[in-house]
């Protein structure tokens, strides 16, 4: 074993997660919020603790139990821990300013009691500043109260994040005071001549200009970098490793609970069944990887049947470092570390201004044409909203609630041979013959128990300034514009509209959204749902869990800039079900 | 002039003091503050060699910001001095737009000091092109405006070439300041700076500068030469 993995070891992340958390058969517990020095890859650094370790202990817990939680916060500053993913009583949900959750101030203890009224792999995170950056997440189990419907032989949680060195407000001040602070992938002039020969001047410049024009920068896929992306607080030297017997079938239980970074996730050589998403069962489907959001959970089977070890391997969609963990049959095996597929650069057609890429050649690349649209739900391709028409059928790949690849088409790699990077959001590089999972790959394994169809559309644009680091939702700030309101009962459509050329995992606290991803009666379960840049993705909702809830941007900094609104469902009651929402 | 200098940097001071971010109790009115010296250069000129600073630092949050701009010339053989000061309010009105509002006041050992009021505009037009416009009222009611643009070109990640105008302008003639009416001056600049961070950078550089009708008559007859070229070498650097 390599020292800088011995350093783990013998760090503070050395618990997890290779035993059972010290709440596995508890439903009541306590867990301490304290400031804590971690080490990663031999390398030390602030941190904040939930339960001494980061990541959190992961709970295990049983669907049906109602459980306690003493949560006492022994740093200098409020702090609050929310329920990701649980339908839960709003002022239980931990989120400051919402439901009558106030943060738990520094010394006090809260006690958290809620009833288990579902089964899946969720996570719990801090929900206060910016404390989620510096290690305040760990991973849900909840058994379901009867049979377990999949078959495995070990279990294990893959919580992937992404750590700074960097105190989390001076990174949210670098943003804020200049644009592409932490964008080392810049286009640069040497780029332009390459582009240049390629393609010609007149496009290289006129891809310039067009790009200039808008003040934007094609090359921003992700706000900050200097990340060590962590698998269950280790980096990749550390090389977090779960064992297996060849032959076993192994419940992988993945948890983006980064703050900033979508991943995509692979193991190659071992393709995954993927069985659940959000903690909700899907109708199992295989793929080879997965683009995975800030906030999402991915459950997926793997057998592995050969005697040799297996890397995960996560790259985060900048292509700015990586995850990675290993599978092996033994301690101290590993295999081989793929390298970093190229760094897509956004085309024309991720910016709002859809129209504008297409009669100027910048999706001229090839890579990007292949098949029909992926995402179906074409019926609010009308609903155009002045500029907003960029339905894309040149593009064809990533329509509504897609991302990725589309269903069922394997792309090639984006990555010709003159060296031009892949252009789109979605470009992920994925290897011939195999399968990136999409968003409409996802067939809900229960029937949807409701299919009334929605009585009102609520349109949320997303939105923002790059430039000055804003980001909004309907041009506003959280506090500044208008709460969405619903009466309890009532059946929704959001539909989200991304006017901005980042992707935004968007969520809703309190409750499940059905993603309208081309299934009729089996829409997938979500609490996060991604939108890519320039795209519009809509979900339905049954608003049936009275409450003030947090609907925001999972991207941290995102949501401390202003990208989060209050999502009010009304008491149950006959005067607020009479009141006029218009 | 000394006593000048130590207000401007005072001012600074409180600056780099409010430079880190404090969050309100509900955590979205967050107030930031940053400070830039964009130029702190020395140049080699015929004549006379001048260090040279220009720097802006500002805090408050997304839409109102309180700015200090300062600027000025230290000439080695103690001849020439002059520095500027400006305090401005700053409000976003456009995505890329601020305008400004506010004081300036300019020390000069030789010349008589001048307090103005400022209106200006400061942002980010098309193609990426960072601009500074402001329009000068003096206390004795002269108008004069200044237009400042700059670009940044990529060369490499780290290595970024700048390009740089800067022309200003009056409506009168105030001779004891050596200002005619009209286009006063112009001023190319070209530096070439190496971000080592994104906080420190050193850079090399040209300057080219030319004072124009009437202003460059007033310069010749204080002896001075009515165009310049400078070889800059300085630090940019920022908290």
């Amino acid at each position: 074993m390599k020292l800088t993995a011995a350093a783990g070891l013998a760090g503070t992340v050395s618990l997890y997660p290779g035993r059972r958390s010290f709440a596995s058969a508890d439903k009541e517990l306590q867990l301490t919020v304290e400031a804590k020095r971690i080490v990663v890859d031999g390398v030390e650094s602030d941190a904040i603790a939930i339960g001494d370790s980061v990541p959190a202990p992961t709970l295990r817990w049983r669907e049906g139990d109602e459980v306690v939680v003493q949560v006492t916060n022994r740093l200098s500053e409020p702090t609050s821990i929310h329920w990701h993913g649980l339908l839960i009583q709003g002022v239980m949900d931990g989120a400051p300013g919402f439901n009558g959750y106030e943060a738990i101030g520094p010394g006090e203890t809260y006690t958290y009691r809620f009833r288990l009224r579902q089964a899946g792999t969720y996570w719990y995170h801090s929900h206060s500043g910016l404390q989620e950056q510096q290690g305040m997440y760990g991973a849900i189990v909840i058994e379901p109260a009867g049979r377990e419907p999949v078959r495995y032989d070990r279990d294990y949680v893959v919580v992937l994040s992404d750590h700074t060195q960097q105190n989390p407000m001076t990174v949210l001040r670098n943003l804020k005071s200049q644009e592409g602070y932490y964008n080392y992938g810049k286009r640069t002039l040497i780029d332009f001549f390459r582009q240049a020969e390629r393609d010609g001047f007149n496009a290289a410049l006129q891809d310039r200009l067009e790009w200039g024009d808008m003040r934007m920068d094609p090359t921003d896929l992700a706000d900050v970098t200097g990340y060590a992306f962590l698998v269950n607080g280790r980096g990749p030297e550390d090389n977090w490793t779960g064992l297996f017997e060849p032959g076993e079938r192994i419940r992988l239980r993945f948890i983006n609970a980064s703050a900033m970074s979508f991943f995509d996730v692979r193991i190659p050589d071992l393709p995954m069944t993927v069985i659940a998403a959000d903690g909700q069962f899907v109708v199992p489907v295989q793929a080879h990887e997965f683009r995975f959001g800030v906030g999402e959970t991915y459950d997926v089977i793997v057998r592995p049947q050969e005697d040799r070890a297996f890397t995960i391997m996560a790259e985060p969609i900048d292509r700015s470092g990586y995850a990675r963990a290993t599978l092996a049959p033994r301690p101290g095996m590993e295999a081989e570390i793929p390298p970093l597929r190229p760094r897509a650069i956004l085309a024309m057609s991720d910016m709002n201004h859809g129209a504008m890429g297409m009669d100027h050649g910048t999706m001229g690349h090839g890579a990007m044409n292949h098949g029909p649209s992926g995402g179906g739900h074409a019926g609010h391709a009308s609903m155009s909203h002045g500029t907003m028409n960029h339905a894309m059928p040149m593009q064809g790949s990533s329509g509504h609630g897609a991302h990725g690849t589309p269903a069922g088409h394997a792309m090639a790699a984006p990555v010709p041979a003159d060296g031009a990077p892949p252009v789109g959001w979605d470009q992920v590089g994925t290897l011939p013959g195999e399968k990136a999972l999409a968003y409409a790959d996802l067939k809900a394994f229960a029937r949807n128990a409701d299919n009334r169809e929605p009585g009102q559309e609520i349109l949320v644009r997303l939105t923002g300034i790059m430039e000055r680091y804003i980001w909004t939702l309907n041009g506003r700030k959280f506090e500044q514009g208008e709460p969405i309101r619903v009466a309890h009962g009532e059946r929704v459509r959001i539909r989200y509209v991304n006017e901005t050329m980042m992707a935004h995992p968007m969520h809703l606290h309190g409750m499940f959204v059905e993603l309208e991803n081309g299934e009729s009666e089996r829409r997938p379960l979500k609490h996060v749902v991604i939108v890519p840049p320039g795209k519009e993705v809509s979900v339905l909702l049954t608003a049936d869990e009275p409450g003030d809830w947090p609907f925001h941007c999972h991207l941290m900094y995102h949501m401390a800039s202003g990208m989060m609104t209050r999502f009010i469902v009304e008491q149950p009651t006959a005067k607020a079900g009479g009141k006029d929402r218009a | 002039m000394r006593k000048a200098l130590e207000r401007g940097l005072l001012g600074v001071g409180l600056m780099l003091a409010a430079s880190g971010a404090s969050m309100a109790a509900d955590g979205h009115d967050m107030l930031f503050g940053s400070l830039l010296v964009d130029q702190l250069e020395h140049g080699w000129r015929d004549g006379q060699d001048t260090v040279e600073w220009k720097a802006q630092g500002w805090i408050g949050g997304d839409v109102e910001k309180l700015y200090l701009k300062t600027e000025g010339e230290y000439v080695r053989d103690d001849t020439v001095e002059k520095a500027e000061v400006q305090l401005l309010y700053s409000r976003m009105v456009a995505d890329f737009w601020d305008v400004q509002a506010g004081i300036r006041h300019d020390f000069r050992p030789d010349d008589p000091s001048r307090t103005y009021a400022v209106f200006g505009f400061q942002g980010l037009a098309p193609y990426v092109i960072e601009v500074d416009a402001s329009l000068f009222v003096s206390e004795k009611g002269d108008l004069s405006a200044r237009f400042e643009a700059e670009h940044d070109i990529l060369i490499t990640q780290r290595l970024i070439a700048q390009p740089k105008l800067e022309v200003s302008a009056a409506l009168q003639e105030v001779e004891e300041l050596g200002i005619g009416s009209g286009l006063n001056d112009i001023e190319l600049g070209f530096r070439v700076r190496y971000e080592i961070t994104r906080k420190f950078a050193p850079y090399i550089g040209i300057s080219w500068s030319r004072s124009l009708g009437k202003t460059a008559d007033f310069a010749r007859a204080e002896g001075e030469d009515a165009d310049s070229l400078a070889l800059l070498a300085g630090v940019r650097f920022a908290f």
